[in-house]
């Protein structure tokens, strides 16, 4: 089975297709617009450096420690009556959720938003397999209707504007159009609420795996996660290896970072946390709960000291919101599950870098994600090291990213062996920067896509080595005493 | 979280023109130069610098880059600071160098290096204490701060505190100030498309803050802005910084110092 719906090599042609198309432009930079300012007056009074560091520290601390707390987490839960798979790749964590499903005899199953379902196409799998998924968060269910793949990782339709939710919605079920945002929620509602009550399973991701306490938090808004959670017999979670912390107080700080950064709010409606299937006592809650834990290529990057940073993320898209090429192009360009600037240093090692030729490169390194990433992940750092990969481009340190090299191409080298004779020889740059001097009328006029929206700037007429070089000869000959 | 102040104001600077300023914008590095001797230091030009290495840097040639570095490391050699009229190839030296060499030989000497490079305009505000006397006509200026500069540099208000000591020239801020300019090296040409919508956001977001002209301390975002503003006819030139304060302190249109021609 492939991971990929849209064909990486299309990245150029997505870009493309998204910057001719003045829709998506405008429903990107509005919402992103949006999402820039409500983080930052959700933050407005907060210290937030020591924030981000606290946040940062606890990721590192966990992931320090994560086989270890992998199997404190597996062995509280278990004691709690939580069965705990472990899934190597994306298809096996889809066949252990298919094969938990027929063992129920399950017909027919209820999402929540889970990010790593999409990584591994879980509902194409399922279906396949004569199972129902049915998407339950409203901006993955319109997603689902539209037959589309989510373009943002927190809010998976944010390229449709409401004209065409509504259209959607009324093709597809019947929904009477409308501009009204809430009748437009409260219809989709309607028909989900239905679908709760008869689905076998329910899945969902995780946000946080405490290792101390075997539970499972789920942060969300619209209240299906606690449904998919609680109301289906059955409930299976599922989650990249990643995720997991040590303790229960280290939920708080990072819950405080994830909200604020995702959507600028204080608090979501609703926090989730599961840590058993229903005991005798109570009156509610599935009869079974499962956690499958998907490596899908993280361990891989658990090997590399400065890989490692990657996998602090916590997934709150707020890199994709603040980044001046995602805005522009949106999150499905990317073609891959996980779009922006996350995506760029996430996708090589969940498909290796033959898959994603582009990416690395697709970004001006400005640091407007590592600015704002509530962790403190050094993306334009991990930006450079996938390009230095990706040409095999340090004999020093050895690449170690699946793929790599796989942009080492001999016209490449020799531009940049040539760069290095001249730059690397100062008698050889000052002779070149000559050169170019006089050449400076002869300059061609066009420059790839440069010229296309730019004149290109001309040589000076004397460089600065020469202007310096007279110019410290005058002071000399100034200073010298007179015969 | 600013660059340390020397303890006593250095009275000599090693001058590190960048490749762009070198080559294609000398005025700006000349103007750098004399705003410093003004300051009465004295400015040392080695004619055995080149390029930072960034070029190769940032593409993932770190081969190449290293062997570059390392002749820097040699034209440069000295104590006393290193100043560069960019923030980006100042965040090169500072930032990416050590990591570049983390672990070989070079290590120690790189960070040595590494240590003593300023951002110029960061130098003149804070180390020189530079006090400007306007001498131009009014006019509009808007100051775009390079990512490298603001980001990696922490520089985000040093070019408009530099601008705003200019009694007649009115500082307008142009809308989503601190997004990139799309120039991204490479970048540029590699992902032309997506960097074209880019500087074209930059450049009108420019002219709609009323600006007359646009400033900047790096040279890529220049040729990048001002080659859209010129092709595009939107009468929006842009300058240099330091060629902008040094015009801004001599008589209005006089160009810096004509070497050669002087007796
Ligand atoms: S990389 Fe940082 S900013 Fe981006 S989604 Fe992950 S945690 Fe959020």
């Amino acid at each position: 089975m492939s991971l990929q719906t849209i064909p990486l090599h299309s990245f150029d042609a997505g870009a493309q297709a998204a910057l001719n198309n003045p829709q998506v432009r405008r429903n990107f930079r509005q919402a992103m617009d949006g999402l820039m300012s409500k983080r930052a007056a959700a933050f407005a009074d907060w210290e937030l450096e020591p924030l981000r560091e606290l946040g940062a520290a606890i990721r590192l601390r966990a992931l320090a420690r994560l086989p270890e707390l992998l199997e404190q987490l597996e062995a509280n839960l278990q004691k709690q009556g939580v069965q705990v798979h472990w899934a190597q790749t994306g298809e096996e964590a889809c066949q252990i959720i298919r094969d938990i499903c027929q063992a129920r005899g399950a017909k027919s199953v209820i999402k929540g938003k889970s990010m790593v379902s999409e990584e591994m196409e879980l509902n194409h799998f399922l279906e396949a397999a004569g199972i129902e998924a049915l998407e339950s968060d409203l901006g993955e269910y319109i997603v689902q209707l539209a037959e589309e793949t989510p373009s943002h990782i927190i809010m998976p339709a944010i390229h449709k504007n409401t004209d065409e939710i509504s259209q959607l919605l009324h093709e597809k079920t019947g929904t009477e159009p409308s501009h009204d945002v809430d009748y437009l929620t409260a219809s989709a509602r309607q028909q989900l609420r239905e679908k709760f009550m008869t689905a076998d399973v329910g899945i969902s991701g995780v946000n946080f795996a405490v290792a101390e306490t075997g539970t499972l938090c789920l942060v969300e808004n619209e209240g299906n996660g606690r449904l998919t959670t609680s109301v289906p017999a059955c409930h299976i979670a599922v989650t990249g290896i990643e995720k997991v912390i040590e303790k229960l107080e280290d939920v708080t700080p990072l819950l405080a970072l994830l909200t604020r950064s995702a959507t600028g709010q204080h608090i979501t409606t609703y926090f989730n946390m599961v840590s058993a299937p229903r005991q005798a006592d109570e009156k509610d809650g599935p009869e079974a709960v499962h956690l499958v834990l998907v490596d899908s290529g993280r361990s891989a990057i658990y090997q590399d000291e400065a890989l490692l940073d990657t996998l602090r993320c916590i997934r709150c898209g707020a890199c994709m919101n603040h980044c001046p090429v995602y805005t522009r192009i949106g999150g499905h360009a990317y073609g891959t599950t996980y779009p922006g600037p996350i995506g760029k240093i996430l996708m090589p090692h969940l498909l290796g870098l033959e898959a994603t030729q582009d990416l690395p490169s697709a970004s001006t390194l400005c640091g407007a994600c590592a600015e704002v990433c509530p962790v403190k992940i050094p993306i334009p750092r991990l930006l450079q090291r996938l390009r230095k990969e990706a040409v095999d481009g340090d004999s020093l340190r050895p690449s170690r990213v699946r793929g790599h090299g796989v942009k080492r191409h001999w016209r490449e080298r020799l531009i940049w062996s040539v760069w290095r004779q001249i730059h690397a020889r100062p008698r050889a740059y000052r002779w070149a920067g000559n050169l170019l001097t006089r050449l400076r009328g002869l300059m061609p006029k066009q420059l790839g896509g440069w010229t296309r929206v730019r004149t290109l700037p001309k040589p000076a007429a004397r460089t600065l080595h020469q202007l310096m070089q007279t110019r410290d000869a005058q002071t000399k000959t100034a200073q010298e005493p007179r015969a | 979280m600013s660059q340390a102040l020397p303890p006593t104001p250095p009275t000599q600077v090693i001058f590190y023109a960048t490749c762009l300023v070198d080559l294609y914008f000398p005025d700006a590095g000349l103007a750098g130069i004399q705003l410093l001797e003004r300051q009465g230091i004295q400015v040392i030009f080695p004619q055995n610098q080149t390029c930072c290495g960034q070029p190769a840097y940032s593409s993932g040639f770190n081969d190449q880059a290293r062997e570059v570095v390392l002749a820097q490391l040699e034209a440069l050699a000295g104590d006393c600071p290193i100043v560069l009229p960019s923030g980006s190839c100042a965040a090169m030296m500072k930032h990416h160098y050590p990591e570049l060499f983390a672990g070989t030989p070079q290590a120690q000497a790189i960070q040595a290096l590494a240590d003593r490079v300023w951002e110029l305009s960061d130098f003149l505000l804070r180390v020189c204490q530079i006090q400007l006397q306007d001498q131009g006509q009014p006019i509009k200026v808007a100051m775009h701060t390079s990512c490298s500069a603001r980001r990696e540099m922490g520089l985000a208000e040093t070019g408009p505190q530099l601008l705003d000591q200019l009694s007649q020239v009115e500082r307008v801020e142009q809308a989503r100030a601190s997004e990139c300019c799309g120039f991204g090296g490479r970048f540029s040409l590699r992902h032309a498309d997506i960097s074209a919508a880019m500087v074209a956001d930059k450049a009108q977001a420019l002219k709609a803050a009323g600006a007359e002209r646009f400033v900047t301390t790096d040279c890529g975002c220049m040729m990048n802005i001002a080659g859209y503003t010129e092709k595009q006819g939107l009468g929006l030139p842009g300058q240099h910084l330091l060629s902008f304060l040094w015009e801004r302190l001599n008589a209005e249109g006089q160009a810096p110092e004509e070497v050669g021609g002087r007796s």
